[in-house]
């Protein structure tokens, strides 16, 4: 094998911010014409290793070599010289121009002419090779994610990137269209490319990969040849133990309709309508799911139910009492708690600065007469909290943004739930979690369905949508395109409701 | 062939990330970052052909060191330059705490005191009409109530129409300057030809309890309640969420406008209570109340980053300063404008430590993968 050139070969890389040890010891390698997966679950430090060989940030020791020679990365256009090409997870595109001013900014161009005429062709010809559909002319505001994103895959590759890493790429496409993008993948691995896939999904790691390289913990733990591997094994490696990838769903007794939203339309900030005509109904002891692709009016949704964004016509009936109208105060004590984990985790939810147990304090600080907080009971709740969901903290004193996503997680979803609330509203409860705190979280979420709370649950991944919901909802461009049992649907069933199908068209292409 | 040709180096030093520092490193980190102000200082003083310890020490023997009449005389001074600062910096804190930028101090303090003066105008002119103790307070409400109302404006407009608190805080220090101006060479003028309103009647100048103002207990009670305000009250609770994120506090229920509202109005009024204790103090009102606190007090609040206990500490340092260099031009000749070089220095070394609060430098290991 030493003798065997590789596309890129990590010896040893180790990279620290302050404390934490980001990557320690790092090896991998990967040759042309391989897709190689780097599984591991959030804050492993997939992305931090990417970063480093795209020029971002540069490891503490550790010796990167490209094709055989060790070199120094120091600057993204380094990478770029070098021929490596990094497709991030948030797309970095100017949106009023068009794709194909987008695939070529940055470029040293030697005249202005070719700009306008040669350009394109060379383009369209890129295009064809590895089978990207794509109209080059169309402006970046008017495309799809998916559409985006295959623009960010042709821009590197037009830089003559022969090494591609993708970061998370099918974070933001739903079934069908990240087959689309694994079918180029694998165009390009036949054309020679050397190709890296950032995920931490086991299913697509067994599709499309031919080795796979776990990190744990900022090591890296195994790689393994992809077809002698199973997905429970993958599992074991990332998260170091034998784990049950089984999820709950207790049947419980339900209230009937506890919560109806009708015919709800919302406008966002921009004034655009994110949600149209949505109507649904949700049961105590029960959790309904949504899923959608990122963006589908799912924050829209949470955040008019929490009374933080005005309807602009329909109803959203508690009890059958229309809570419309009301202030985020008033909802609070009707027993609707909402919890939004955005992408940066902190959001609204908690505040970053202050300790567990003032955070404690954001929805109940009012209670009592008195014009000073009562810290006392916070206090306790803190404790009580750590103990229970295994809050990793120095003291309950410390402040939140030390704190891990995972146990940022925890102790606002735990203080959601200490409310005793009614209605539950989650969006993303998981989103990062390692493997043991997401079923810690469904555990959580499960022990409030018996009670007969109503849960909605906004999800992301189908997987765990499946197991856990009972009825699974899904938005497309802020309408409503199926509400699907969760126990008889298939993935691929919500998966065609994601891109916008509904019910009955699938039903008509079905004859 | 790929690398050799785009071979780059690895810089010599990088900036890094560091973990938090504790709160007893982080108290060591301004000592020496006072340390570091104190031997710049004398290095700057050095330079203009003084010894650096002759002025420190003349800088403090000016501030403490009264006359064989009078002892205290130099403290009192030096005080009287310590209460309008701490007073200042403490209505200051509780807008910036709330990340709302008041740099209108000036102009609060300048309406706070043109609000005193109304009353304090009225007693001189109907003599015994309003007993003392009943005339300072007042003049301490309405001082508070100009102050205010002053802030209130850039509140309102921010919630209303989203305009930028800082202009507009800052804008309205000069229409406050102008109306004072107007009003003590206009219709409060009392001395023809100049922009003199004369002096108050006794009932209206500030009580003194064994020769020191009664103002000094007004500072410590409002440190006091500053103190505990941010610290344990519902609304000071408040003020952190709405400071940290407007979401999260309206998701928390909080009605953000009017906690805006009621902070700005807070803040503003006790920067007008800073200009009721200036002309009470003084017997007058004149353009040069505010001497130049409302910008000072900014200065202030962010050195000690917003705490009420740190503000006293700090507010006393810059009276000290302010104070011993005022002798030090008669004594050694060196002007007083020296004094505020000190205080540059000064903040210029603490805003420099806190990057090494967050940051720290990374040296080029000598181990680094240099082959060939």
């Amino acid at each position: 094998m030493k003798e065997k050139i590789y596309a890129i070969e990590l010896n040893n890389i180790t990279k620290t911010f302050g404390e934490v040890v980001a990557n320690k010891d790092v090896c991998l390698n990967v040759c042309h014409g391989e897709i190689l997966a780097i599984l591991g679950e959030n804050g492993s430090g997939k992305t931090t290793l990417m970063n480093m060989l795209s020029g971002i940030y540069h490891p503490d020791s550790g010796e990167i070599q490209i094709n055989g020679q060790p070199v120094t990365i120091n600057a993204p256009k380094d990478a770029i010289d070098l021929k490596i090409g990094m497709i991030h997870q948030h797309f970095k595109l100017v949106d009023v121009l068009s794709a194909a001013d987008n695939i070529i900014m940055g470029r040293h161009q030697k005249s202005k002419k070719t700009r306008k005429s040669k350009l394109p062709s060379e383009l369209s010809a890129l295009c064809e090779s590895f089978g990207f559909d794509i109209n080059l002319s169309k402006k970046i505001y008017e495309m799809s994610v998916s559409e985006k994103q295959t623009v960010e895959i042709l821009k590197v590759l037009y830089q003559g990137a022969d090494i591609l890493i993708l970061d998370e790429p099918t974070a933001v496409l739903t079934p069908q269209e990240t087959k689309k993008l694994f079918a180029i993948l694998k165009n390009m691995k036949q054309s020679g490319a050397a190709i890296v896939i950032i995920t931490h999904k086991l299913g697509e790691v067994m599709e499309i990969s031919d080795r796979v390289t776990v990190l744990r913990k900022g090591e890296s733990i195994a790689t393994v040849e992809t077809a002698e591997t199973t997905p429970k094994q993958l599992t074991e490696l990332m998260v170091g133990r034998p784990v049950s990838l089984e999820i709950e769903r207790p049947g419980v007794e339900q209230e009937k309709n506890m919560f109806e939203v009708h015919r709800l339309s919302v406008k966002n900030n921009d004034g655009v309508y994110a949600l149209k005509d949505v109507s649904f109904s949700l049961n105590g002891g029960e959790i309904l799911g949504v899923a959608g692709v990122a963006g589908s009016g799912q924050k829209e949704l949470c955040e008019t139910i929490a009374g933080l964004l005005p309807a602009e016509k329909g109803a959203v009936l508690y009890h059958e009492e229309n809570i419309l109208g009301k202030t985020p105060a008033e909802i609070i004590n009707l027993g609707i708690s909402m919890s939004f984990i955005p992408e940066d985790r902190l959001g609204m939810g908690l505040v970053s600065s202050m300790d567990i147990t003032d955070n404690m304090l954001l929805k109940s600080y009012k209670n009592g007469k008195s014009p000073f907080v009562n810290h006392k009971p916070a206090r306790e709740l803190a404790q009580s909290l750590v103990e229970k969901l295994e809050i990793v903290t120095p003291s309950i004193k410390t402040p939140v943004r030390y704190l891990s996503g995972g146990n940022v997680q925890k102790v606002l979803l735990g203080r959601e739930i200490e409310s005793n609330p009614n209605l539950l509203i989650t969006a993303y409860p998981v989103r990062g979690l390692d493997i043991n705190s997401s079923y810690k979280i469904y555990d959580l979420l499960n022990e409030q369905k018996k009670k007969g709370v109503a849960i909605l649950f906004i999800g992301e991944d189908l997987d765990v949508m499946l197991g856990l919901c009972d009825r699974v909802l899904v938005l497309c461009h802020g309408e409503i395109t199926g509400i699907v049992d969760a126990k008889t649907t298939t993935k691929e069933e919500i998966g065609l409701l994601m891109t916008g199908e509904t019910k009955t068209q699938q039903e008509e292409d079905a004859e | 062939m790929i690398a050799n040709g785009t071979r780059t180096h690895e810089p010599l030093v990088r900036i890094a990330k560091r973990r938090e520092r504790s709160r007893a490193e982080l108290i060591l980190l301004r000592a020496a970052a006072f340390l570091l102000a104190i031997v710049a200082g004398g290095a700057f003083i050095a330079l203009l052909g003084h010894s650096p310890i002759e002025v420190y020490a003349e800088i403090f023997k000016g501030a403490f060191a009264g006359n064989k009449r009078d002892p205290l005389s130099a403290v009192k001074q030096t005080l009287v330059f310590f209460v309008p600062l701490i007073v200042t910096s403490l209505g200051l804190s509780l807008a910036f705490r709330m990340k709302f930028w008041n740099i209108g101090g000036e102009g609060q303090i300048i309406m706070g005191g043109i609000f005193a003066t109304i009353f304090a105008l009225y007693s001189t002119d109907n003599p015994g009409a309003i007993p003392s103790f009943i005339l300072l307070p007042l003049m301490f409400v309405a001082g508070a109530l100009g102050g205010g109302l002053m802030a209130l404006l850039p509140a309102i407009f921010k919630i209303k129409f989203g305009t930028n608190e800082t202009l507009f805080t800052l804008m309205l220090n000069y229409i406050a300057l102008y109306f004072l101006k107007y009003l003590v060479s206009g219709p409060w003028q009392r001395t023809p030809g100049f922009a003199s309103i004369g002096n108050f009647d006794k009932s209206a100048r500030m009580w003194e309890i064994g020769g020191f103002h009664a103002s000094l207990l007004v500072a410590a009670a409002l440190v006091i309640f500053v103190h505990f305000y941010i610290k344990k009250s519902k609304q000071g609770y408040e003020i952190s969420v709405v400071g940290e994120s407007q979401p999260t506090a309206r998701y928390a229920g909080m009605n953000v406008g009017k906690i805006i509202l009621r902070t700005m109005f807070l803040s503003g009024a006790i920067c007008g209570m800073v200009g009721m204790i200036k002309v009470s103090s003084t017997y007058t009102l004149t353009e040069g109340i505010t001497g130049g606190v409302g910008f000072t007090g900014i200065t202030v609040a962010w050195l000690s980053q917003f705490n009420a206990l740190g503000m006293v500490l700090v507010s006393l340092l810059f009276a000290i300063l302010q104070k011993g260099s005022s002798v030090m031009q008669t004594s050694l000749g060196l002007s007083a404008d020296a004094s505020n070089v000190l205080q540059g220095i000064i903040l210029f070394s603490f805003l420099g430590t806190e990057f090494f609060t967050r940051y720290k430098f990374v040296f080029k290991k000598n181990n680094s993968k240099e082959k060939e």
